[in-house]
């Protein structure tokens, strides 16, 4: 099932290509290559679609299993993009799969990327328990089957002030979740990363201040919002190791910490679940962990962030936005609620 | 055997260069683009951790001096400690014009409102303190007071410690490293400790009869 945005003033849909002219991303390399017939074809599409692909052009082919690639051909391009594509470009692939956060792998922004290799993502199951009456352990591949991938270009604001903008694969969180058939006392939803020292060195230093594995949680209408996905690719292929693979949370309108990578287990739960930043420093991280520029974290000021990549003569510093820019579509999720409490 | 002044001089230079290679370094890595998509950042983490080394290698000089009573040490004092102060000040630079863009008024309420950033700027006023008075002129003028005020040093070297430890999100690890060195360079200042020190350079000369 297709849900559609609520507000699409910020992220059109304008100039969808026909599903009859839909391509795979294959052919469009084909034929952005130089594949004759490809290149004809290719150039006669809608100018958006052409636009993904041309922007993955220097994107490392990954290893996916055969279902991913399948699921790859019939992929909804441009699903949701940014309503100022000039403002929003996309971080280079190199940048976002070089400097990012994965506790699991080292506590260095270079780690993940030099220590996920040791990952072992395929294959890959995932629990899916607690107050649903269709719950068990699911292959990946089952999980992901009835959903149609969509790419989805999303700002990711991390709770250390600086940003990017990835453009995701993923299948809508709700599509699993209502798959699981909740019952009535499903309240919230908890995820779970592995726990593999043997794969996540990190997990294996005796100074590291999470108490795997890394947990995370969601309120049900949050994870029931059509723009929290779950993400199985980026850059038009599968998640690299460093990002989460093989699949992932992706909430953009929170902090990126919510966005728990790697998942084992969703359980659906009646509590309010303690995830794991909450649980170590709960003056500084909250449940919510909603994108606010107005409320700080104790130790730094939260008012702006540092788009990446960016450089010693431009710190390319802009102001951080209400809900990280996604406002119109979750505020009303938020009503009544104190943010400044509830942070 | 006295150690031949040109020798010394020769020393006194090395050691300058050395506390220039890791800024060296720092800035190709950010010149070839190497230093990640974040190279202001890069240089201000990488510059913090040098502060640390340089007030270290500052502080390990009077035990070194006491183990081998070498004169070479003792010469490069004043050096290593402007070394100091100088990262300390390229990285509140760094801090300034790559993190806050230099937004000078959100300088002022940071520094206010956040402790790691107070006891951060509390440890350059020291070192600030120290780095003025460092010229043989202000030794004369504030005679033993002098030594009194160069004693702010272990009060840097706390706050320092402690900057870092508020940075630090979410792994132990690598402060813990630095806190043990710190700790290490304070216990041999201890005086039980501090007077067995000249003690171990007669083990280091004649190991022979040490071991009878």
């Amino acid at each position: 099932m297709l849900i559609k945005i609520a507000k699409p003033s910020d992220l059109r849909e304008s100039d969808v290509t026909p599903e009859s002219i839909y391509l795979s991303r294959r052919r469009f390399m084909g034929g952005l290559a130089g594949v004759g017939a490809g290149l004809s074809i290719s150039l006669a599409l809608a100018g958006r679609a052409q636009a993904a692909a041309s922007d993955y052009q220097d994107v490392p082919a990954g290893n996916p299993p055969g279902w991913f690639d399948s699921k790859l051909k019939d992929a909804e391009w441009n699903s949701v993009v940014p309503a100022d594509r000039q403002m929003d470009k996309l971080t280079p692939f190199d940048d976002a799969t070089h400097y990012n956060n994965f506790y699991e792998f080292g506590t260095g922004k270079g780690d993940p990327a030099r220590n996920a290799d040791s990952l072992e993502t395929q294959p890959w199951s995932v629990v899916i328990d607690g107050e649903v009456n269709n719950g068990g352990r699911f292959d990946l591949e089952d999980l992901a089957k009835p959903s149609r991938l969509q790419e989805r270009i999303y700002r990711l604001r991390c709770v250390e002030a600086w940003s990017m903008v990835i453009p995701w694969l993923g299948i809508p969180l709700g599509d699993v979740i209502k798959r699981a058939e909740p019952t009535s006392k499903a309240k919230y939803v908890r995820f779970e990363t592995l726990v593999a020292p043997e794969q996540m060195p990190g997990q294996d230093s005796s100074f590291a201040l999470i108490d795997w594995p890394y947990t995370e949680g969601l309120r049900m209408d949050e994870a029931m919002h059509p723009l929290a996905i779950l993400g199985l690719g980026m850059y038009g292929r599968e998640l690299p190791n460093q990002n989460g693979a093989p699949f992932r949370l992706v909430v953009p309108w929170k902090y990126g910490f919510k966005s728990i990578k790697s998942i084992v287990r969703i359980s659906l739960v009646e509590e309010q679940p303690v995830n794991s930043w909450q649980a170590i420093a709960p003056d500084e991280y909250g449940f919510y962990a909603n994108v606010n520029p107005e409320v700080d974290h104790p130790r730094w000021s939260q008012a702006t962030e540092r788009r990446l990549p960016n450089s010693l003569f431009n710190p390319n510093i802009i102001d951080t936005r209400m809900f990280n820019g996604y406002a119109e579509e979750v505020a009303s999720l938020y009503q009544g609620m104190d943010l400044r409490k509830h942070f | 055997m006295p150690t031949p002044r040109y020798t010394l001089t020769l020393w006194r230079i090395a050691v300058f260069i050395a506390a220039l290679v890791p800024l060296a370094w720092w800035s190709s890595q950010v010149a070839i683009n190497a230093a990640g998509p974040e190279p202001g950042r890069y240089l201000l983490l990488n510059i913090g951790q040098g502060i640390l080394w340089m007030l270290f290698s500052t502080l390990s000089l009077t035990p070194l001096t006491k183990l081998t009573r070498w004169k070479g040490f003792t010469l490069i004092r004043r050096q290593l400690g402007l070394w100091t102060l100088t990262y300390a000040l390229l990285h509140l630079f760094c801090y300034a014009v790559f993190i806050l863009g230099l937004d000078l008024s959100r300088l002022g309420s940071e520094i206010v409102r956040r402790p790691y950033i107070i006891v951060g700027m509390l440890a350059l006023v020291g070192l600030i303190a120290m780095g003025v008075t460092s010229n043989k002129g202000s030794m004369r003028k504030l005679g033993k007071r002098w030594k009194t005020l160069h004693k702010v040093v272990y009060l840097v070297l706390g706050l320092g410690l402690l900057h870092f430890l508020w940075v630090v999100r979410a792994d132990l690890e690598q402060w813990s490293l630095y806190a043990a060195v710190g700790a290490l360079l304070m216990i041999l200042r201890l005086p039980p400790i501090a007077r067995q020190l000249p003690k171990f350079r007669q083990l280091i000369k004649r190991p022979g009869r040490a071991s009878v």
